[in-house]
């Protein structure tokens, strides 16, 4: 294959370094500096003699050992220690956290302090959803796949939206999160969560507040949807994008349903439906051990979960592979409805325009998130609405002795259990914890795979292609904060491609800033 | 910067001298010390000793500090319950001491490392029977060994 | 026209909790930037070394550098960022103290893999996979960082400057503290930016602290309902503020939950575990050995609770290891 000037992988070699075909190539494999770049989400990608992907590997590169050092400590602490897996969706980890001790200790909260729980936690979603929206995987759609990187963010949002509904997104944000700290006591690692129940109380002037912010919260979101049907829907190329084979995945799907079979972030059934959209199965929190297991690749410290009585076959979709997918896209897909008038719209719309249930595309994720904003926003007005959030009775003093506790929620990212084991006096002996972004983590892989071998052929990497590539992922607004330190969507990539003597065609990188650069 | 230079642990061929630090009291265990000095009792050398006005005075950062700049092992002397010179001192000691140990404990320091004494004014004797015994209680332990721990050289102690 | 100093934040082992804070700045983001540069969302220059190392030296005005230290590659970083940095700022609890992952210091490495990819009751991995840092497969090379043993604080691994405290430090906290050090009246270089006193002083429950206190025994939170107006301590608590820099607002004791200390001590003290271990020890009631035991069994973990973001920070530093390791 003859050499080529210009674009492609050709433009930098290491000095000296003769100018070749890549396919005759004899050189010294160089491995790493990659390692130097800790901290980036890495894929490595492996051409064949044809200059076509062979494999491609997404590899999480940082482990902090949660659950080993959570050992010794007193379960009660657990919401507190958790919930800095990650300060983006500490909540998250707090309630699961919570729950886990309810069950450890055996004690059912009193209403009141369900519905404070359930209040902050849909407060707590719809914040986090707007995060991710405005900051994180949206300004992919709102501002355009293809443009600079430098505007791919939320001030290019700002930019197509106007600086006004930008000062509207920044203020909602804010007002949702201040209330989470007035219950709470922190946005940030909040501190409410107790075995029985919350900390402290709601008046009703916390009460009105809340009422105040969720109102507004149900116009933003029904505004927030309306824009990105305006800017995304209406645009051809867009939903072609997302309808794409190339993000596309026929896998299981995996959510909390309530009694009735919708949508609840907060309680519920774990639901697992199949390929084909039937229900697969239902159970509850504590049979999780049945159901779910964990993979381990040694080219990754995350560890990929999977259905255990389908069985893991590999990085493979369809009926036969234990691979599922949790978070919008999946919770959607698992439920028969959402429980508030407006999502429930938002939903029958999302079906009707994507062709029904299950919908496989991974980039549906940015809409099924908006008509769980909706549903969140919706659901955070009517628990502000009950005359019930404001009696004292907001705790129960566990009798019984600790021994073992499960807890699951929906984080924004998926199904999140936290299980602990206990001594007699309240220590964890053991902890284990499935972290949303885990669930998703080998349908990611498979996404990077599928999306690198679709884009990346004859050896050559296009400038756009670590785009289209971190887009496959950055749809499951993977919280490698989870796994990693990494904000998510955010996340520094790095990209190297390698011919099949071992030797880096080239590297794209994209660092913290968001500048793409090629070596 | 707060760091402080690498812990050398000592050769194999070395025989290993524990180094012991010691908070005594003025009122009681010093004079005690002073006592089996003057009285010429030998014991062993391998404390060095630190008077305060009170076992009450001793701030459990003193002891971690000890230990993370070498000392192999602490020891506390302090008057008897009720003796203290400043009434409630004694008890202060006895409180944090227990605290300190479960401390300890959890970051892998033996318990005869850290040790608590009372010991009278008239009691030079004591002192005696105490230190030698804790030298060899931690003489079998070995020398404590902190790792990733950074410490200033191997000075002062007199050993 | 004066270009308006740079100010970047970086990150090493840590949630990003951190970061949520820059962007809780909200609106008030806006008076920031008027005064400098900021790349306030992860860093304004680029990762890669060489370009790094090519930067003059101390031409960042500020690095705001939150997640403490626990690689190789994390430590270099910080090595290079003082370099180029004139002010470098401890910026939250993990930097400053460790923080959470601090705890790992309880532990080392090899445990962690194990209880992660082997006994975890979820995981099936008959085999015993390993995350390798080199790992090759059918030819290809696949490379993965590897972590230290003991979990860092920054001013363990480079000179700081300044602290912002707090897990994670308040919006205010850090917006004051940008404009100090913007200001011309810098306090002296090691300073923690927020007040040097105990979080006693700004607690809202001040009126109801004791001139003295006997603790009978100490109350896990889930013993007992606590009380809404009352000093935590005196309910029987373990609450870290005594032995806490203010600056917080006490926002824990205002979601009705003791202080767990994520501000670390104030500047007269060099070990926060150590002197709320002393305060607590000294309230005890009890001058009898078995008693004092038996009360203190009512703190079940003294180090995840006196020490759970400054473990690293701490004289010990970590739990002993059972084999000898000299290291750097």
């Amino acid at each position: 294959m003859p050499e080529e000037e210009g674009q492609g992988l050709h433009q930098t070699r290491p000095e000296g370094a003769a100018r070749t075909g890549f396919v005759n190539v004899q050189r010294r494999i160089t491995i790493d500096p990659v390692t130097r770049l800790e901290g980036h989400g890495k894929i490595e990608i492996f051409l064949d003699e044809a200059g076509q992907v062979e494999r491609a590997y997404f590899q999480v590169p940082e482990l902090r050992g949660f659950e080993k050092f959570v050992q010794g400590r007193p379960a009660e602490d657990m919401p507190q220690i958790t919930s800095r897996i990650c300060g983006v969706c500490p909540t998250a980890h707090h309630m699961a956290a919570t729950k886990a001790l309810d069950n450890l200790y055996r004690v059912d909260p009193p209403p009141t302090a369900k519905i404070i729980r359930e209040l902050v936690y849909n407060t707590f979603m719809a914040e986090d959803h707007t995060l991710h929206f405005y900051f994180l995987g949206g300004p992919d759609f709102v501002v355009g796949p293809d443009a600079p990187a430098a505007e791919r963010n939320v001030l290019g949002v700002i930019g197509k939206v106007g600086v006004e509904t930008g000062r509207k997104v920044i203020a909602m944000r804010r007002r949702w999160r201040e209330l989470i700290a007035l219950v709470a006591g922190k946005t940030v690692h909040p501190v409410f969560g107790l075995p029985g129940g919350v900390a402290k109380r709601v008046t009703p002037e916390m009460q009105r507040q809340f009422q105040e912010v969720a109102a507004d919260g149900v116009e933003f979101a029904k505004f927030t949807l309306g824009l990105f049907k305006d800017v995304v829907l209406k645009n051809t190329d867009y939903v072609d994008l997302i309808l794409s084979d190339l993000y596309t995945h026929r896998t299981y799907y995996m959510g909390l349903v309530d009694d009735h079979n919708r949508t609840n972030f907060y309680d519920g059934w774990i639901r697992v439906v199949t390929p084909e959209g039937k229900e697969w199965k239902k159970f509850a929190s504590d049979q999780y051990l049945d159901n779910v297991a964990e993979h381990v690749e040694p080219w990754s410290y995350v560890k990929f979960c999977y259905l255990k009585q389908v069985g893991w076959k590999g990085f493979r979709e369809g009926l036969e592979s234990g691979i599922y997918s949790v978070a919008p896209l999946a919770r959607l897909n698992v439920s028969d409805g959402m429980s508030t008038p407006l999502a429930q719209e938002a939903y029958d719309e999302y079906f009707s325009v994507l062709g029904g249930k299950p919908v496989h595309h991974t980039l549906a994720n940015h809409w099924a998130r908006l008509v769980e904003l909706i549903h969140a926003a919706e659901r955070m007005q009517e628990l502000a609405a009950d005359p019930r959030l404001t009696e004292p009775d907001i705790r129960i003093l566990p009798t019984e002795s600790p021994r073992e506790g499960i807890g699951v929620v929906e984080a924004p990212r998926g199904t999140l259990i936290h299980h602990y084991q206990t001594d007699e006096n309240g220590l964890i002996r053991k902890a284990n914890l499935i972290v949303a972004t885990q669930n998703n983590s080998a349908r990611m892989a498979m996404s990077v795979e599928k999306a690198a071998k679709g884009l990346i052929s004859g050896g050559d990497i296009p400038e756009g292609v670590l785009n289209r590539v971190e887009m496959a992922f950055r749809a499951y607004d993977p919280c490698h904060g989870c796994a990693t330190h990494s904000l998510p969507g955010s996340m520094p990539l790095l990209v190297r491609v390698w011919d099949p003597r071992g030797q880096t065609l080239g590297m794209l990188r994209r660092d913290l800033d968001g500048k793409v650069r090629r070596e | 910067m707060r760091n402080r230079q690498l812990i050398h642990a000592p050769e194999p061929h070395e025989a290993f001298e524990p180094r012991i630090v010691a908070f005594f009291c003025n009122w009681c265990t010093y004079l005690a010390a002073d006592l089996a000095g003057t009285s010429r009792m030998k014991y062993a050398p391998n404390v060095r000793v630190i008077r305060l006005m009170c076992s009450g005075r001793v701030d459990p950062q003193f002891v971690l500090d000890a230990f993370a700049q070498g000392a192999d092992g602490v020891l506390i002397g302090g008057c008897h319950p009720g003796d203290c010179h400043y009434q409630e001192g004694n008890y202060k000691a006895l409180r944090r001491y227990h605290l300190l140990q479960r401390v300890l404990r959890q970051m892998g320091i033996e318990d005869d490392r850290f040790r608590l004494e009372w010991i009278s004014a008239a009691e030079g004797d004591h002192v005696r029977s105490v230190i030698n015994d804790m030298v060899e209680k931690v003489r079998a332990l070995g020398p404590l060994q902190l790792n990733g721990m950074t410490e200033d050289a191997l000075e002062e102690v007199a050993v | 026209m004066t270009a308006k100093p740079k100010v970047a934040f970086y990150w090493c082992s840590s949630c990003g909790g951190c970061e949520e804070t820059v962007v809780d700045l909200a609106e008030a983001i806006l008076d920031i930037t008027e005064a400098v540069e900021i790349a306030f969302w992860p860093v304004a220059l680029d990762y890669k070394r060489d370009h790094v190392d090519a930067m003059p030296d101390r031409s960042i005005a500020a690095t705001f550098l939150n997640g403490a230290i626990r690689t190789e590659e994390q430590k270099e970083m910080a090595r290079l960022l003082r370099q180029k940095s004139e002010l470098l700022v401890a910026f939250g609890s993990c930097s400053h103290l460790g923080g959470i992952p601090g705890l790992a210091n309880l532990f080392d490495r090899e445990s962690v893999m194990r209880t992660v990819y082997l006994d975890s009751p979820s995981t099936a991995n008959k085999a015993g996979v390993f995350p390798q840092t080199h790992y090759g497969d059918n030819g290809r090379t696949l490379s993965l960082p590897a972590f230290h043993n003991t979990v860092r604080t920054l001013d363990q691994v480079v000179e700081v400057d300044y602290y912002v405290p707090g897990c994670p430090p308040t919006p205010r906290i850090l917006r004051t503290a940008i404009q100090t050090l913007l200001g011309g009246d810098r306090p002296a270089v090691g300073a923690v930016l927020a007040p040097d006193c105990a979080l006693c002083e700004e607690c809202p429950r001040k009126d109801t602290k004791p001139e003295t206190l006997s603790i009978p025994e100490f109350k896990r939170p889930q013993d007992l309902l606590i009380d809404e107006q009352s000093c935590l301590l005196t309910q029987g608590l373990v609450c870290m503020g005594p032995a806490t820099r203010a600056g917080c607002e006490a926002s824990c004791i205002q979601g009705n939950m003791p202080c767990t200390g994520c501000g670390g001590p104030t500047s007269r003290v060099q070990e926060q575990g150590a002197k709320i271990l002393s305060c607590l020890a000294s309230l005890v009631e009890s001058k009898e050995d078995a008693e004092i035991d038996q009360v203190l069994n009512t703190i079940p973990d003294p180090v995840g609770t006196f020490y759970r973001y400054a473990l690293a920070a701490s004289f010990l530093r970590r739990k002993t290891l059972p084999r000898v390791q000299v290291s750097t």
